[in-house]
């Protein structure tokens, strides 16, 4: 099968073995906390994922969500890359993972801003799953809009 | 030894009509090529099916040979270009037993056959003189069932919000059957039109309608019946089936995308006001108002998809060359093999009838809890194509509790071989996911 590209084993994992999984309350009453759902209309995959933060730092982000392997994995990976991460350090990473699907599969993708999201590489010559992957993504987005952290000039600068 | 003879008048099994798959295959050009480094295993026909060489050449020829505008031109070519038109009508009004070729309306598809009956209801629910069979408002009721494509959904949700009227539906039963113990407290006197799906593109089901039908015309109600699985698979006879509009597609009957087909009773259709304004649908126009055409043509408006529908007559002439019946049997062979092979696959759960009765060729599944986008996915390496999330009947899918679905769909080319292809395929799936 001409498969390896796309299922690679990090993605397997992180779909047996999520991390981070759940949607979780944030204990500092000061935090600002928000989340989006968003749904993959063509299969009816799903994802929430919510943003706890301080205005600086990501002090969480915590999903739950269901879907195929890919879109789920990718919320894991999501998680793990972004949680704990300041601000402008996790917009420069969502950027990265959105040009590597966006690309086709002709991105090569810095392991060092991507961790294991380099594993989705081969997901950017599925055109039909790229959607899968950038669900969690996504929804990222526009839950950290909603918390006041969004793609502002400031925070992408 | 004892024999058994089948006694005089009860079916006679070797007299069931059959044909040579192989050589049907023959005629299918797309089946022979590869996927994926594998022979192509195309069990999605439910979604579209594939076009024989005779429907293919048609639809070149009618461009190379024929191509001119319909009944508009006096010139030799308009005139060929509308005899080979109206010839595909008159052929689709034979293949369906529609009592007159002017009941046969080209659409683009069935999606498109459904609104345009919504649409009428609705434009006549705005004009007192319209037929009251078509007025809807506040109390009336419009009945369709928790089966249905959402093509057959959406349209009538969108009317019932334009009109007041109310929308209510059948159930599904777990065995993947029209619930039908409520058929008095839902079809009333309230109701205006029933719309129901003949054969469900998800489950496989074929309904037997006989009952609705019978309750229908008790209250006074219209009966509309998407067909759009059924008239490809099995022989349908609107005379027989005692509805009031059918509708069809023609790319999933081995004709070209772009045409599809409402066939109403002559006298409904012709109290239906007009939905499309344009050419060809008018008798007369002036700058403040115009009269209509007789149907078909008040429904036609615009050029319609001229050579579309001359390939829809040849897909229709090619499939009664094989025989509908002979087509069906081979269908339900197909699915008894295909029923019984993923019975033998460890963790498989099929949602809809799970015999090969009052059922087709369309079989819906869940693997475990391996995602049906990563089962399409595994087995589309291996050449397989199956289609996998919610088939355009999300109420479905959320009647069972799955968010999607893979769907293996048969026609008149799929082979026993094709099946085991796709069991072995599954277990290959079992192997990454497990």
């Amino acid at each position: 099968m001409q498969l390896d590209g796309l299922y690679q084993d990090i993605i397997l994992d992180h779909y047996k073995h999520p991390q981070g999984r759940g949607l979780r309350d944030c204990a500092d009453p000061q935090a600002r906390v928000a989340e989006a759902h968003h749904v993959n209309p063509t299969c009816g995959d799903e994802v929430t994922v919510r943003v706890a933060t301080d205005g600086s730092v990501l002090t969480d982000v915590s999903y739950d969500g269901m879907g195929c392997s890919i879109s789920q994995a990718s919320a894991s990976v999501l998680h793990e890359l972004l949680h704990g991460r300041a601000v402008a350090d996790a917009f420069g990473v969502h950027e990265a993972f959105v040009e590597l699907m966006s690309g086709r599969g002709q991105v090569t993708p810095d392991e060092d801003v991507l961790g294991d999201g380099v594993a989705f590489a081969g997901v950017a010559r599925y055109p039909a799953r790229v959607k899968c992957a950038l669900l969690p993504w996504m929804a990222f987005k526009d839950a950290a809009a909603r918390a006041g952290v969004g793609a502002s000039p400031e925070v992408k600068a | 030894m004892t024999t058994i003879a089948i006694p005089a008048g009860m079916p006679q099994y070797d007299d069931m009509p059959r044909f040579d798959v192989e050589r049907v295959r023959a005629d299918f050009p797309i089946l022979d090529r590869e996927v994926n480094g594998h022979p192509l295993v195309y069990l999605d026909s439910a979604n579209t099916s594939h076009k024989p060489r005779q429907v293919l050449d048609v639809l070149a020829g009618h461009y190379a040979q024929h191509n001119a505008n319909v009944s508009r031109s006096v010139h030799t070519l308009g005139t060929e270009a509308t005899e080979a038109y109206e010839g595909a009508r008159a052929k689709i009004a034979t293949f369906v037993n529609a009592p007159s070729v002017d009941e046969v309306v080209f659409t683009k598809n069935s999606t498109e056959a459904i609104n345009l009956v919504a649409y009428a209801f609705s434009n006549a629910s705005l004009r007192a003189d319209a037929d009251s069979r078509f007025r809807l408002g506040p109390g009336d009721e419009v009945v369709i069932s928790e089966m249905e494509h959402h093509s057959n959904i959406v349209p009538w949700q969108l009317l019932c919000e334009r009109t007041g009227a109310t929308l209510r539906w059948f159930s599904v039963t777990e065995n993947g059957r029209l619930d039908e113990s409520n058929l008095d407290e839902l079809v009333t006197e309230r109701t205006k039109i029933v719309s129901l799906v003949h054969m469900s593109n998800i489950l496989g089901t074929v309904n037997a309608t006989s009952r609705i039908t019978a309750r229908v015309r008790e209250v006074g109600a219209l009966l509309l019946l998407d067909c759009s699985q059924s008239v490809p698979h099995l022989p349908v006879d609107v005379v027989d089936l005692d509805a009031d509009f059918i509708v069809f597609t023609g790319h999933k009957m081995c004709g070209p995308t772009g045409i599809g087909v409402l066939w109403g009773r002559a006298e409904l259709l012709a109290a239906m006001p007009p939905v499309f304004g344009g050419g060809s649908m008018i008798e007369t126009v002036t700058m403040q108002r115009s009269t209509f055409a007789a149907p078909p043509a008040r429904f036609e408006a615009g050029t319609p998809p001229i050579a579309e529908a001359v390939a829809l007559g040849a897909a229709v002439d090619y499939l009664t060359g094989i025989g509908m019946r002979a087509i069906q049997w081979h269908e339900k062979e197909i699915t008894a093999y295909a029923l019984d092979a993923l019975a033998s696959v460890p963790g498989l759960r099929i949602f809809g009838p799970t015999v090969p009765v009052g059922r087709g060729g369309t079989i819906s599944f869940a693997l475990g809890d391996i995602h049906p986008h990563d089962v399409g996915q595994v087995l589309d390496a291996l050449g397989v194509q199956v289609r996998v999330g919610h088939h355009c009947a999300r109420p479905v899918c959320v009647r069972y509790g799955v968010p999607a679905t893979t769907r293996a769909s048969f026609y008149l080319y799929t082979t026993t071989g094709e099946i085991d292809a796709l069991v072995r395929g599954l277990e290959q799936v079992r192997k990454v996911f497990g």
